[in-house]
């Protein structure tokens, strides 16, 4: 069984969002890092790189596979986890503490779209 | 097999030299040895404390270039003599396992024995020495190799005629991609923009079609592992370019409902590309062309016997039928005239099997998949009961042995154990379709007495993760090194000495 | 059935193994096959040849060649070639193995590719390079389509014409397809903007001329863009480097590290870059780890950059790379060290500058490019018919005075004696004026 947190949303394709103000922190949840097996490398943009809901903007890679990242939410980004380029396992270590990238949200209506914890839990199996 | 640690930079030694060049290129030089000057000169250039006519011919490049246009840092090569650079790579080559050690049973790679008479050609002198640009007359016998070996390709294939350009399989798909753009857009057609896959399809198809500015489409496969034509209907219509196939497919079966897919593509408009990869089961039994392909590539190195080389040379001709021949010759792939060396050698091949031997390539191919599988279906799941061609797959052992206390034996775990009883694993984790892959392909050059000895193997290896999966899962044993730290090797890369 | 020495399977054989199948004949294997497409006819193929018939058959064609000094380059050059390496990559374990996938029985072949990688890196100055590629010109329109996957948002490339011939026609090829916009330009820097991802330029032109490149990386850094070299690694001896001059990536072809003509193929490329850029190299790359007993060993790595992980998503479709010239090169390499590519360059270098002058002194030439320095290669101006000027070359026994962008150009390695650049000189003096 993977962990789950409450407060976070999620999204379909297994990431998860803190929202902080108008600035939504994105990562992936332990079920996507358990589906991964050991991270090797996080592709990510670029601050100031703007990203669209439910387009690819970057991806996890492991040794034998490679997995896009969609972004939950529209808008800019003000802020990538530079920690991840010389440890990618931290994902693995602690997916919900590893954020990869926050972005001020365009369109906070969006959130409204994702999973809450429950939703996801169905997902998540 | 020995562990031989070394890269040949820690048998460099300052002074130490391991070739052989003319002193100057003033020949008549050679005929004045006598004299003390030249006698010290060529001494002097073969002692470690040498400085002499490298240096007197070192004002050669320098009285020729302006200093801020020459190199600036040392080359660190290597300084190596003679005798330790020929151990050091026996050595390495000691380590390596070739179809000339053992079974190399790899599905959709074509592992068939490499025959030595190709090697004697392909180093031919009166071939070695043409420089690709010559002009035409004085290289009709490498014109009339090309030629040749485009007739009997043609002959085989059904198709019409063929470029030698590519390299390699995956570079044939791209210009087969190539010409089918170049179909599309001679017909003023740019809406053609897609390409549909199966999803059973080899990585480098979505690929090669991305370089090509092409989307890929896939359609499913129905639970008989075949492409599913009702899925492939919908799919069809004034966007798609073509369609890309293998057949037999990755799984090893026959796509029997080509027919009707070719007449469905050509309605809607499209092409349809025969990736010929999987050539082998067909040599000799059916022609891509005549089942209504447009575009196929070849790989001369898996079907035609041209050695793997630890990954190339290879070579990827592409065949086209009527409708493309127009375009054949637009795409530039590669520099010069393709990888001829390769061509050489397959040539040579399909000479020695003759029209009488091609008959039966691929008929023995087949029937040696099919006699280990019907052998080792007892042990290993076997997804597609029916009748494949050239290759299967398996989808992992029946028993892995999984218990309390330990995970069962994965489809890895049996490679690597493998190793340990002197063969080549099989093709692992491919076609993606099956978690627990394991595509094995024996190819027709091999004896029944080594698939025999492969089957008594594999099943005392499924005995063995039976009984205690630990012994796979350390395996191998008897290999030079054991299982790598690959996610080590990815998240910090070393990637040179 | 007649015994074929590459079918072990005696007619017992056979009949063994159809009664394990579960099949009467070899024929119902295919019976999932529609009818029609089996192929009922003959074989357009010539009979079974033995292999003294093949031999002779071979040798008639070669005899239909005709070897020729060689003194033209354009990309394939006619350098000497050390007895030990083809006894080394006819080695069968080099020779018949895959892919090293399976690492634990292939360290041979993965501890040459790291081989090659390093040497590649330290002629070039880049900090990683790849496994190797199909060729120069391949390669080169490969760095253009990394060019652009390391800039996002990017999709404009600039090419220098100054490029030979079949690098163009290759990039041309590979660039015709997909949504990147290619600009041609003698001078790069003036097609350069804000938009451009990527710019290639040769280290040496193609009529011979060494480049100077200063302020060209800088240009193209400012204006956000990479800088792709294209080079002759055997010229890195003396030449300054792709990292020197500040580029971004290095690509050119292995050929002239000690490769055969051999009609054009096979050959190899390679692509190497700066380690920024590492995460989008196609192609092949091995890496360096240890095994559970802490050996050191090496693999296949950063394999999730692929086609095979990827898909439609690599950088590059190229699945395998040109392993056993790699191998070969990196042979070469080994044997010639820093001294003995030096001399090769020393030599080719004295050779065509002998040839230069002579030709010019016969009066049959002018300079093309007065001035301007040169290695190997280089172009001039004939002043008599060049269909007349090749022919008399050629009856003689020369290959040299190709045309090039109405100039003849001609090229000289260490193989070129002093007798034989001499002898070419007096074909030339012939001519009539």
């Amino acid at each position: 069984m993977s962990k789950i947190i409450d407060e976070l949303l999620y999204s379909e394709s297994h990431e998860w969002v803190k929202v902080d103000g108008n600035i939504a922190i994105i990562g992936v949840s332990d079920f996507a890092q358990e589906e991964m097996g050991d991270i090797t490398y996080v592709d990510v943009p670029a601050e100031g790189d703007s990203v669209s809901r439910d387009e690819d903007f970057g991806a996890l890679e492991s040794v034998k596979a490679s997995s896009e990242l969609y972004s939950p939410v529209s808008g800019e980004v003000v802020a990538v986890n530079e920690e991840l380029e010389d440890k990618p396992e931290l994902i693995n270590e602690d997916p919900y503490g590893a954020w990869i990238i926050k972005v001020e949200m365009s369109d906070k209506s969006e959130l409204d779209t994702l999973l809450n914890a429950a939703a996801y839990a169905e997902i998540a199996k | 097999m020995k562990y031989y640690d070394k890269l040949i930079f820690e048998l460099s030694c300052p002074g130490r030299t391991g070739y052989s060049l003319p002193t100057s290129f003033d020949a008549s030089s050679r005929a004045n040895l006598c004299s003390p000057e030249k006698r010290l000169a060529v001494a002097s250039s073969v002692s470690d404390a040498a400085s002499n006519i490298d240096s007197t011919a070192e004002t050669g490049i320098r009285a020729a270039v302006p200093g801020k246009l020459l190199r600036e840092s040392a080359l660190e090569l290597p300084e190596v003599s003679e005798v330790d650079v020929v151990r050091h790579y026996t050595n390495l080559s000691q380590m390596n396992f070739g179809v000339d050690t053992g079974f190399y049973p790899l599905g959709s790679c074509t592992m068939k024995y490499n025959p030595k008479i190709n090697e004697e050609i392909a180093a031919h002198p009166l071939f070695a020495g043409l420089h690709p640009l010559q002009p035409a007359d004085t290289v009709e016998g490498a014109r009339e190799v090309i030629d040749g070996l485009d007739k009997a390709l043609a002959a085989i294939t059904g198709m019409k005629h063929f470029t030698f350009l590519p390299c390699a399989g995956a570079h044939g798909e791209l210009t087969g991609l190539m010409l089918m753009r170049e179909y599309h857009m001679a017909r003023g057609d740019s809406a053609r923009v897609k390409v549909i896959v199966p999803d059973s399809a080899h990585g480098t198809n979505p690929a090669s079609a991305a370089v090509c500015g092409l989307e890929i489409v896939e359609v499913k496969s129905g639970a008989d592992g075949l492409v599913d034509v009702e899925s492939l209907k919908p799919l069809l219509g004034p966007d798609i370019a073509g369609i890309m196939m293998t057949n037999p497919n990755t799984l090893g079966l026959f796509e029997r409902q080509i027919g009707e897919i070719a007449g469905l593509v050509h309605e809607c408009g499209g092409l349809l590309y025969y990736d010929g990869a999987n050539m082998n089961p067909m040599l000799g039994k059916v022609r891509p062309g005549d089942m209504g392909f447009d575009i196929m590539h070849l790989n001369l190195h898996k079907t035609f016997s041209t050695p793997h080389g630890g990954g190339g040379p290879g070579s990827g001709p592409v065949g086209v039928g009527e409708r493309v021949l127009p375009y054949l010759h637009i795409p530039h792939t590669s520099g010069f005239h393709g990888n001829f060396g390769v061509m050489l050698r397959a040539y040579a091949y399909i000479l020695m099997l003759g029209r009488e031997n091609v008959k039966l390539a691929g008929p023995l191919a087949t029937l040696s998949a099919n006699y280990i599988k019907e052998s080792l279906k007892d042990s290993y799941k076997l997804p597609i009961p029916s009748v494949c061609k050239h290759e299967f797959v398996f989808d992992g052992l029946i028993n892995d042995g999984a218990r309390e206390g330990k995970t069962g034996a994965t489809t890895l775990d049996v490679a690597k154990r493998l190793l340990d009883y002197g063969f080549h694993a099989p093709t692992i984790y491919f076609p993606l379709l099956f978690h627990q892959a394991l595509m094995i392909e024996p190819t027709e050059t091999e004896s029944l007495e080594t698939l025999d000895a492969f089957i008594d193997v594999m099943h005392r290896i499924a005995a063995e993760a039976a009984e205690n999966p630990d012994i796979l899962h350390g395996a191998p044993h008897n290999t030079p090194i054991g299982r790598p730290d690959e996610t080590g090797a990815a998240r910090n890369p070393v990637l040179k000495a | 059935m007649a015994g074929f020495s590459y079918f072990p399977h005696t007619d017992d054989d056979i009949r063994v193994m159809l009664e394990r199948v579960g099949v009467r004949n070899l024929d119902e294997l295919y019976s999932d096959v529609p009818a029609d497409f089996i192929y009922k006819g003959e074989y357009d193929l010539p009979a079974t040849m033995s292999e003294q018939e093949v031999r002779d058959f071979f040798e008639g064609l070669g005899r239909k060649n005709t070897t020729l000094k060689v003194f033209v380059g354009q990309g394939a050059y006619d350098h000497y070639v050390p007895s030990v390496i083809p006894y080394i990559t006819s080695r069968s374990e080099f020779l018949t193995a895959y892919t090293p996938y399976q690492c634990e029985i292939s360290q041979g072949t993965l501890r040459y590719i790291f081989e090659w990688q390093s040497m590649i890196c330290r002629l070039t100055g880049m900090d990683v390079s790849n496994a190797s590629m199909y060729d120069g010109p391949s390669a080169a329109a490969e760095a253009l389509r990394m060019s652009v996957a390391c800039t996002r948002k990017r999709n404009k490339v600039v090419v220098s014409t100054k490029l030979m011939q079949n690098v163009l026609d290759v990039v041309a090829t590979y660039l015709k397809y997909p949504d990147i916009e290619v600009v041609y330009a003698w001078d790069v820097l003036e097609a350069l903007g804000p938009d451009v991802a990527g710019v290639i330029v040769p280290s040496i032109c193609r009529h011979g001329v060494i480049q100077d490149l200063t302020g060209i990386a800088d240009a193209v850094h400012a204006a956000g863009a990479l800088l792709i070299e294209y080079c002759d690694p055997s010229a890195l001896a003396v030449l300054k480097t792709p990292a020197e001059w500040g580029a971004d990536i290095a690509v050119g072809d292995g050929q002239s590290l000690g490769i055969p003509l051999c009609y054009g193929g096979p050959y190899v490329g390679f692509l190497a870059c700066r380690s920024e850029y590492m995460r989008k190299l196609p192609g092949r790359i091995v890496g360096q780890s240890v095994d559970a007993s802490g050996n050191r060993c090496y693999v296949l790595t950063l394999q999730a950059r692929e086609q095979h992980i990827r898909r439609e998503k690599a950088t590059s479709n190229i699945c395998s790379n040109q392993s056993l010239m790699a191998l070969w090169v990196t042979v070469y390499l080994s044997l010639m060290g820093p001294e003995g590519l030096r001399r090769v360059n020393e030599l080719s270098c004295a050779g065509a500058h002998y040839l230069y002058d002579e030709l010019l002194k016969t009066g049959r030439f002018e300079e093309a490019f007065p001035e301007r320095p040169f290695l190997k290669e280089f172009c001039l101006k004939s002043l008599v018919p060049v269909p007349v000027l090749q022919q008399k070359l050629l009856d003689a026994g020369f290959f040299a005075a190709l045309e090039l962008d109405g100039y003849v150009t001609f090229c000289v390695t260490e193989k070129r004696t002093k007798a034989e650049i001499d002898a070419l000189v007096a074909v030339v003096k012939e001519i009539a004026l």
